[in-house]
């Protein structure tokens, strides 16, 4: 069996090398593309100056463009990225489905639902963000616990159709919120902030954004091979050894704290955590302990890409979660069409 | 090391499938169950297992009630071999079979080299190394059937409960798996198992148990309880069971069915 130990240390050190390198490549295109074009020896300069190099001598905009602007946002795109790919890969296992995204429990509408009501109630942007984060945590809360409280049936379609149910109630009350708003100050920012943008993203957020991403990956990356177990049938996997209720929770927890964090910082962008795992796992195979690693780092590249188009393609910013349905659901037809690997 | 249910009722809280059920299986043995459809084996099966909490009596396994073991001390003592099924994700064969070791392995570990020489030896014992690669998705109901069989293999139980092993293979393949079942039970492992072909426990069984409507009707040898009548109660037809000698002057009992052709 010589050949098939190298085959397995050999395939994920080519996906994992694969993103790698298409996430450094798009990281250097998204500094230079903007209304301010910074070439890669001006970028370097710039980073080596900062890192603690002699002053760079260059006109100091640069300094402002680089660091101050496009630095946290692209830091931003990275993370958010990252975290919903990271909990859309964790979802599928969990709910053994391919076409499910990090928000069918609902934490995207709770954190909506957050976040208008701070935009209804002219908040401050930290008030509306944390408001955006404790919606989507008590969104998922409310589902679990209500689904919890069901007995007798199979507790993942209980979930999912709780997720359902509630997230349509969310909605009724962003859509009466909405309805209600001032037309002329509040609406163009209640549908900004539900269309997604890194846009006015600071260095501030990230630092309390991603310590709670990264407490979110963390049991994520721990139970990697508990989460491939979860991927059969409940009863097979408590045959196998696995006490799939108390993973399963921390398999949520874990998922919709990135979420949650992600959405607070970025607004609602869709299809990353649907369509990024799905491309991994055609890079890697599914088991977790890679498809984790490959999915953060696709996520991470392919939300920096998009954001940089969304600043480079106008005159006008074009909202993240319309680039990201409009550049998603084609690639997933595409794939969707062309695959050989089935499911089934 | 024992797998005993005593007066156990079974099923669920509002609709009770089967009652009364005392039942035994010992290290090194194979008891066969068998059963007509709807007659509650797989449920009865589960209930063994722990997955369903018992609705009356008792489950002890090595004399402690299963409720109270946890789901890895169960597993690392009682394997399960479902029916084969559809899979959602193309895990390889490799793979299908590594999960066997879960109960093995710590809460946030991955497989270990042992992990992996384990489930390779399973795949071994059942003929599988020109799948291990192979999606699990991609391969035929009977060959996932035999990888299930690997999957409990690695997990290195003492007990192994079975559910339908030969439902899905082709004539060869089920006799094969019955061999397979015999050398598991002859290295002192013990199999319970459920078929509907009472022949196969005529193969492979050193006990009979027969289930009707959730009771037990008849345990004990296959050559004492496998009758016409026992037969005609179970599956409601006529079967001539006889003895056949065979060429090398063994003596088998086989079934037939009769029914009106």
């Amino acid at each position: 069996m010589h050949s098939s130990g190298t085959d397995r240390s050999r395939t994920p050190v080519l996906g994992i090398a694969i993103a790698l390198c298409a996430l450094l490549l798009i990281v250097g295109v998204a500094f230079s593309v903007g209304q301010y074009p910074v070439s890669v020896t001006e970028l370097l300069r710039v980073l080596q100056s900062w890192a603690g190099g002699a002053p760079h001598g260059l006109d100091p905009t640069l300094d402002t463009v680089v660091l101050e602007i496009r630095g946290p946002r692209i830091l931003a795109a990275l993370l958010v990225g990252a975290a919903l790919a990271a909990a859309g890969a964790a979802y599928q296992n969990l709910f053994r489905n391919p076409l499910v995204s990090p928000d069918i429990l609902g934490v995207s509408t709770g954190a909506a639902v957050g976040a208008v009501l701070g935009i209804f109630l002219s908040l401050g942007v930290v008030a509306i963000q944390s408001l955006a984060f404790a919606g989507g945590l008590a969104a998922v809360g409310m589902v679990y616990f209500v689904a919890k409280s069901v007995r007798g049936h199979d507790p993942l379609l209980v979930l999912v159709l709780a997720g359902v149910v509630l997230g349509s109630l969310l909605g009724a009350c962003v859509a009466l919120m909405k309805y209600l708003a001032d037309p002329y100050n509040q609406l163009p920012a209640i549908t900004y902030w539900l269309l997604g943008s890194l846009a006015s993203t600071e260095a501030r957020d990230l630092w309390i954004a991603a310590p709670l991403m990264l407490a979110g990956l963390l049991p994520l990356w721990l139970l990697r091979w508990r989460i491939n177990v979860l991927s059969l049938d409940d009863e097979e996997a408590r045959a196998l050894g696995v006490a799939t209720g108390r993973i399963r929770l921390m398999v949520i927890i874990g998922a919709t704290l990135m979420t949650a964090a992600a959405v607070a910082i970025s607004g609602v962008i869709g299809w990353i955590g649907l369509v990024i795992p799905h491309f991994a796992r055609l890079l890697t195979g599914p088991d977790f302990s890679r498809l984790l690693p490959v999915s953060v780092l696709l996520g991470a590249g392919f939300l920096v890409a998009v954001d940089a188009l969304a600043r480079a393609i106008a005159n006008v910013e074009v909202p993240l979660g319309v680039l990201t349905a409009l550049v998603g659901a084609p690639l997933f037809l595409w794939q969707l069409a062309t695959a050989r690997r089935g499911w089934q | 090391m024992r797998l005993a249910a005593s007066n156990l009722a079974y099923g669920y809280a509002d609709r009770k499938v089967g009652s009364g059920v005392t039942l035994e299986l010992a290290a090194g043995e194979v008891l066969c169950l068998l059963g007509p459809n709807g007659s509650g084996k797989t449920t009865l099966f589960r209930t063994l297992l722990g997955l369903l909490p018992a609705q009356g009596g008792s489950v002890l396994l090595d004399g402690c009630d299963v409720q109270t073991l946890t789901r890895a001390a169960i597993a690392r003592q009682v394997s399960y071999v479902p029916q084969a099924h559809g899979a959602f994700f193309p895990y390889t064969v490799r793979e299908v079979v590594l999960m066997g070791r879960t109960a093995h392995m710590g809460l946030f570990a991955a497989p270990s080299a042992r992990d992996y020489a384990a489930a390779v030896a399973a795949i071994k014992r059942m003929g599988l190394q020109h799948l291990a690669d192979v999606a699990y998705t991609r391969i035929s109901g009977g060959e996932r059937q035999l990888v299930l069989i690997a999957r409990a293999l690695a997990q290195d139980a003492r007990m192994v409960v079975m559910d339908e092993p030969t439902a899905n293979l082709d004539f060869g393949n089920q006799v094969r798996v019955l061999e397979r079942i015999r050398a598991l039970a002859d290295d002192g492992i013990g199999v319970l198992l459920s078929t509907h072909d009472p022949d196969h426990a005529f193969l492979c069984a050193d006990r009979v148990a027969m289930l009707v409507q959730g009771e037990l009707v008849a345990c004990g040898t296959p050559a004492e309880e496998i009758t016409a009548q026992r037969l005609k109660q179970l599956y409601g037809i006529d079967v001539a069971v006889t003895a056949l000698a065979l060429a090398d002057a063994r003596i088998r009992n086989v079934c037939l069915p009769l029914g009106a052709l």
